[in-house]
């Protein structure tokens, strides 16, 4: 059908360049929840990761428990995780905002491990099978490639949440509030602005990013305590390279290191692991900031 | 105004007069060190020990520069994955294989430090846990390493061709030797002029660098100094349990160590070495109970943020330091 491209055949040359395009759509879901809570609340969420296996966790339970499927689960899942994320900003993070920021990384740290060890303790490490909803099995053959469905419904949902994200951030009034209270809060609550609530809303929403990406992730992945405890270090080192300063440079830069990972899976796979890890030292070493951030 | 992390370490007590009294306590708990294998099983004493020393070395970062690595692992495994594999592959003997690990955390250090001190605060422990992890994936992959297997049964041998460690005793004592050395190390260094810029830099860094102190510079060589005592434990440690696996270079063992040293006390000097007995104790009690280990940890992680950020040793000083003001 096609020649070869580079002397890899095109089936797998797009194949794999599929596969970091969802692992990119994770990377980038991830990276946006990473950044606006940064923003916000200066706390680099450890726990991000966690909360994410929470998200495939929570849609796995519903099905499984109340039979309540894929679909409701895609709303409720992240309603779910981001109300847990609430009560533990509410109960324990807020008590940190007035110190090093490097107690919000220890405390999430510590929460990361709590979460995680208590679904490792239920459930072992075995993953869990949770089926791809009717409506989207099935694939189609575009020619030179064959594209199952359900990924291309992850691409695609994951992109229009972080497009919406950006858009409520970047072009609305509350968004604006938001990007204000970034810069200084104490004049944001001058203006009669309810800072710590919006506080407590964007930690809860974040982290509800995280439980989507969850749910999202769950019938590709198996549903595994620690699906997100290695994923979460790959996150860190994106969010690294494209800096925290820019809400459209996390997305840009999830998605563009997702497929450079699916393009170094096709040439060299044994440094499909590091690729991105090596990408970051290249990236300190010559622009330290990150590609899109702002030294502060 | 922002309070530091570092907080744990101020208020320490020594003053004239007390001298003599810290030279009776350290007599004290060096006795304690010696006889302690008379009592308690030796293999648990030498792991205290070497996570001791690996708390103490992190410490030197986190409570002395300010810096938070979350990558220490790399340090501790590297330098054990590779005295395993010198000692067991190549038959060197066991100080040459610990002096060989060692060197490489200290390259590694000199590497890692160079790139991560580029950034500061978050980004650093970022950077330091992300190039821990590419070693954890090269540790996995590489030849030498025996992937999940790690290196098995290294033997002990001969320390200088002459006594035989697999005596416990034998072992212990050169264990014992090996973590006063390392201590003794980071005394020195943080008593030392360059540990009073270390600190002047964690205090306060745009300032120590308008009074025309190089800040990188004493950075990247806290770092290595920091890296290469790492190393040194982990070499150690590979020779006592005879093993080097994937565990010592996760980024669970990483938290592990920011553990000990939260709990213990940062920026105290003994600290470290109690939050890692107690951390290691704790393991093993946990280890014969239905309780998950990690939710333990975890929860203890959670509870020292919030209420005992000064750690066991800070805050018996602060209490000290209080009473004496």
């Amino acid at each position: 059908m096609f020649a070869e491209i580079f002397g890899i055949p095109p089936q797998a040359l797009f194949g794999q360049l599929l596969l970091g395009l969802i692992n990119g759509s994770f990377y980038a879901l991830l990276s946006l929840g990473l950044a606006v809570i940064f923003g916000m609340l200066n706390v680099i969420n450890f726990a991000h990761g966690a909360l994410y296996m929470l998200g495939a966790f929570v849609a796995w339970l519903l099905l499984n428990r109340l039979g309540i499927g894929y679909w409701p689960a895609l709303l409720l899942a992240p309603l779910i995780v981001g109300a847990i994320g609430i009560v533990l900003e509410k109960a324990l993070l807020r008590w940190l905002y007035k110190l090093d920021h490097l107690y919000g990384l220890l405390l999430t740290f510590g929460l990361a491990l709590i979460i995680e060890g208590m679904f490792r303790h239920w459930y072992g490490v075995s993953g869990m099978p949770y089926p791809i909803p009717p409506a989207l099995q099935g694939g189609q053959n575009l020619g030179f490639m064959f594209l199952p469905n359900y990924r291309a419904w992850v691409v695609v949902a994951s992109l229009a949440v972080c497009l919406a994200t950006w858009y409520a951030i970047e072009r609305t009034r509350l968004g604006a509030y938001l990007r204000a209270a970034t810069e200084n809060p104490v004049l944001v609550q001058a203006f009669g602005i309810n800072v710590p609530l919006m506080i407590t809303l964007t930690y809860g929403f974040g982290v509800a990013l995280a439980g989507f990406a969850g749910v999202l992730a769950a019938p590709i992945y198996s549903v595994n305590p620690l699906m997100g405890a290695n994923l979460i270090i790959v996150v860190f080192a994106v969010v690294v390279i494209g800096g925290m300063g820019s809400i459209l440079g996390a997305i840009v830069t999830g998605f563009g290191l997702g497929l450079l990972e699916g393009l170094t899976k096709v040439f060299y796979p044994e440094a499909s692991n590091i690729v991105i890890f090596v990408v970051m030292i290249v990236v300190l070493l010559i622009k330290p900031a990150g590609l899109f951030g702002r030294e502060r | 105004m922002v309070t530091d992390i570092r907080d744990g370490g101020r208020g320490a007590v020594g003053t004239a007069g007390t001298s003599w009294l810290r030279l009776v306590a350290g007599a004290v708990l060096l006795l304690v060190l010696l006889t302690a294998p008379l009592v308690l099983y030796p293999i648990f004493l030498m792991k205290v020990l070497c996570f001791a020393l690996f708390a103490c070395a992190f410490n030197l970062l986190i409570g002395y520069v300010g810096l938070l690595s979350f990558g220490h692992a790399a340090f501790f495994g590297g330098a054990a994955y590779v005295s395993a594999h010198a000692i067991k592959v190549w038959g060197v003997t066991p100080e040459i294989g610990i002096l060989l690990g060692t060197a490489t955390a200290a390259v590694m250090g000199g590497v890692f430090g160079w790139i991560a001190i580029r950034r500061q605060g978050i980004y650093f422990a970022m950077i330091t846990l992300a190039l821990a992890q590419m070693i954890y994936f090269l540790a996995l992959q590489l030849p030498f390493t025996g992937g999940e297997d790690g290196i098995q049964a290294v033997p002990r041998g001969h320390l200088f061709g002459l006594i035989n460690l697999n005596n416990s005793l034998a072992m212990y004592y050169t264990v014992l030797v090996i973590f006063l050395f390392g201590f003794a190390v980071i005394r020195r260094a943080v008593h030392s002029p360059f540990g009073q810029v270390l600190k002047a830099i964690r205090e306060n860094e745009p300032r120590a660098v308008s009074l025309g102190y190089r800040t990188d510079q004493y950075k990247l060589v806290a770092f290595v100094l920091s890296a290469t005592l790492a190393g040194l434990a982990g070499a150690t440690k590979a020779l006592v349990f005879q093993l080097a696996s994937l565990t010592d270079v996760t980024w669970q063992m990483s938290g592990e160590v920011v553990l000990m040293t939260l709990l213990g006390g940062m920026g105290t000097l003994f600290g470290p070495a109690v939050g890692a007995a107690l951390v290691v104790t704790l393991q093993n009690y946990l280890a014969a109970t239905q309780l998950p280990v990690t939710v333990v940890i975890g929860a203890i992680f959670v509870i020292c943020v919030l209420v005992f950020r000064r750690g066991i040793v800070g805050e018996i000083a602060h209490r000290l330091g209080v009473r004496k003001a």
